[in-house]
């Protein structure tokens, strides 16, 4: 049940293009694809460096809000197999690079005390500031940058995602033992690390190649709040994130955050220790070049075997 | 900043030695206009009492928000109990973003501790300056009477100490606090403050001869920071309290404190510091303001009795949402915990609660009640 939008666009896509068309068409397209994009942006700006995530399985949790009886319990998790690699900022955005949108006039200015330098990641963003950044990174390079969803999160940040649930009876009917193990963890979190952002690299790399996701920045997503109950047997639709106000930030934890918040404070109802930091990092769509390529790939793999599979990985790791 | 005056150790021990020398005209006529007041026990003639007969106890301080042990009804007749408060000049941090003041404290903490004695006992302190300090300090007790509430006899020098009694005469919570000559607001507002708790001898009621019974007791210290910037807007740190004086009374006259906190820091009470209950215990809440007003409120919960003013003598109000404590004074409610969760206590200006810092946590264990609240429809699309 309830498939996550993501793995359902993957496979759409797989299924919507026929192979024999794309073996045909790729090698005509590359070359016309590649002067087409050069010839219609900005330049002057390096695009950010780039890991590409392997087609892997894994297990997701999934970032929707899960009711039950009116009681929040977890949410339940899928094994996802993603056959498409992904282009994914290999750092969290920085502040020299934010600064230079600021500079542009495309971007308004990030809020952290400091120094603008290479080596600190931006923090004091906003989700709109970061579609905003986004969409004047695409303009400058020429090529197609935007925010991961939470999935896509999930799926670069590989074994440095965490496990957000709380692991508490699901047929617990008292509400405060939810409220009260989540604060706890909260106030384990918060207490055990320093709020100030660290020069990257501080908080390491996932097998993926993904450096300090999870630190103390939680990273914005695309991926709207949402909440299923699970008493009814309507599903939640996917909610347009330009439209739903309540974003995920992930990090050490799923927050859902207004887009327009730059810094997370606790207090109120929400007792909880908020995020330190917000911050970002984008994921680079592929040109369509580049997916007629991995299609081809996946689709030989799916019909040579396993023999096949192990050797494509290997070229590509060292590509 | 190198021709403003440099406030140093002996410009401020020179300043208190002249306000020292008006204080005895002060205390003089200040007894005299007391005279005019209602003729408590101790002005009609009441028998001397032998103090070399009384029992003497001497108390271990805690640091808050924890209480000592103390009996809520007194055992036999008046004690003299004995106390003893260590001035601690030293920098403490503000919030997680390393925001620092050059506090002065009772005991190395914002508050100091609460000290808790029965109406009729003896409060024997001794006061303790080191030489580490490099300000005169003492203390005024709200609960004492004459000589300043203490003030005037309690002046100590880094290196110096002194002992003063007084007699517990009025049943209640009072804030105690620095005084020294010329310079109260800024020890005040500094961190030097905290509060005494005067219990009747024979417990708390209703005012209705109803006993009230405490299971817990926390004492909450609020505390407002006036801490200057610098041109950027960043807060400054100073190398000493002196260094810092001169920015800091500026910043004081604006009357708007940079942070509003709950024992000596934003978040102080929270997290793995939040204090704890489970359903069905009474919890005494002690609150103090030594100079700002305040108004406490218990978010998912009540104050059952409430004397906001603190005076036990009072029949308290009862179930009251949000209590007003004006400065200067230390307030009390209770609360018997009847659902388990989270609850922030606040000072209900959310402003001060959550921009500022005036909030802390209490976690509560138990069985949830039903009917007491349920959720009919979980939050999803209408």
């Amino acid at each position: 049940m309830n498939r996550h939008a993501e793995t359902g666009s993957v496979s759409g896509i797989s299924i919507a293009i026929p192979l024999a068309l794309l073996a045909a068409l790729s090698g005509a397209v590359a070359v016309k694809a590649g002067f087409a994009s050069s010839g219609q942006h900005d330049g002057g700006v390096t695009a950010p460096e780039v890991v590409t995530i392997q087609p892997h399985s894994f297990e997701y949790r999934e970032a929707t809000e899960y009711f039950r009886k009116g009681l929040a319990v977890d949410a339940p998790k899928h094994d996802a197999k993603v056959r498409l690699p992904l282009d994914v900022m290999k750092f969290q955005t920085s502040r020299a690079e934010y600064q230079r949108c600021v500079l542009d006039g495309a971007c308004a200015p990030a809020e952290y005390e400091g120094q603008a330098g290479p080596d600190l990641p931006v923090t004091g963003v906003s989700y709109d500031d970061a579609v905003q950044y986004a969409a004047w990174l695409s303009q400058r390079t020429g090529e197609n940058w935007r925010l991961p969803s939470d999935f896509e999160l999930a799926y670069a940040a590989a074994d440095r995602f965490p496990d957000d649930a709380l692991g508490i009876d699901a047929d617990d009917t008292n509400p405060a033992t939810r409220w009260l193990a989540d604060y706890e963890r909260e106030a384990r979190r918060a207490a055990s690390t320093n709020p100030k952002p660290q020069p990257r690299g501080s908080f390491g790399i996932s097998t993926t190649g993904l450096v300090d996701f999870a630190g103390n920045i939680w990273e914005w997503t695309s991926t709207c709040n949402r909440r299923v109950d699970l008493d009814k047997t309507a599903e939640a639709e996917t909610l347009d994130p330009a439209g739903c106000g309540i974003i995920i930030a992930s990090g050490k934890h799923r927050s859902p955050m207004s887009s327009f918040v730059r810094n997370p404070k606790g207090g109120g109802c929400a007792v909880g220790a908020p995020p330190d930091n917000l911050g970002f990092r984008l994921v680079r769509r592929p040109t369509f070049f580049q997916s007629v390529v991995a299609f081809a790939r996946r689709a030989a793999t799916d019909a040579l075997g396993p023999h096949i599979s192990a050797h494509t990985e290997q070229n590509e790791n060292e590509g | 900043m190198t021709n403003t005056m440099q406030m140093t150790r002996r410009t401020m021990l020179t300043g208190a030695a002249v306000a020292g020398a008006l204080t005895p005209i002060i205390v003089a006529s200040t007894a005299a206009h007391a005279d005019d007041h209602a003729a408590p026990a101790e002005l009609k003639g009441a028998k001397k009492v032998d103090l070399s007969k009384l029992a003497r106890e001497k108390v271990e301080l805690v640091k808050p928000p924890f209480v000592h042990a103390h009996d809520q009804k007194a055992k036999g007749g008046p004690k003299i109990k004995e106390f003893t408060l260590t001035i601690e000049e030293k920098k403490m941090v503000l919030d997680k973003d390393g925001t620092e003041v050059n506090a002065m404290t009772f005991n190395g903490s914002v508050p100091g501790p609460l000290m808790v004695v029965h109406q009729d006992d003896y409060v024997e302190l001794t006061l303790i300056n080191p030489e580490t300090n490099t300000m005169q300090h003492n203390i005024d007790f709200h609960a004492a009477t004459g000589g300043l509430g203490g003030g005037a006899l309690t002046v100590v020098n880094p290196g110096e100490s002194t002992v003063l009694r007084f007699k517990a005469t009025k049943a209640g919570v009072f804030v105690y606090h620095c005084a020294p000559p010329g310079m109260v607001p800024w020890h005040v507002t500094s961190g030097m403050n905290g509060a005494i708790m005067v219990l009747p001898r024979e417990g708390l009621t209703d005012g209705h001869g109803k006993p009230l019974v405490y299971d817990k007791v926390y004492y909450v210290g609020e505390q407002d920071f006036y801490i200057p910037r610098d041109e950027t807007g960043k807060f400054k740190k100073y190398e000493s309290p002196g260094e810092a004086y001169e920015d800091t009374v500026a910043v004081m006259k604006t009357l708007t404190p940079t942070h509003i906190v709950f024992n000596g820091a934003v978040g102080a009470l929270t997290g793995d510091n939040a204090m704890t209950a489970k359903v069905g215990e009474t919890v005494l809440i002690i609150h103090s303001q030594a100079n700002r007003d305040t108004r406490p409120h218990l978010i998912g919960g009540h104050g059952e009795y409430v004397w906001a003013t603190g005076k036990f003598a009072n029949v308290p109000d009862i179930d009251q949402e949000t209590w007003f404590i004006p400065g200067g004074t230390a307030g009390a409610a209770i609360y018997t915990f009847a659902q388990p969760g989270i609850y922030a206590y606040v000072n209900h200006n959310l402003i001060e609660a959550f921009e500022l810092g005036a909030a802390a946590h209490f976690k509560v264990t138990g069985d949830w009640n039903d009917d007491l609240m349920t959720s009919v429809k979980s939050p999803q699309a209408s």
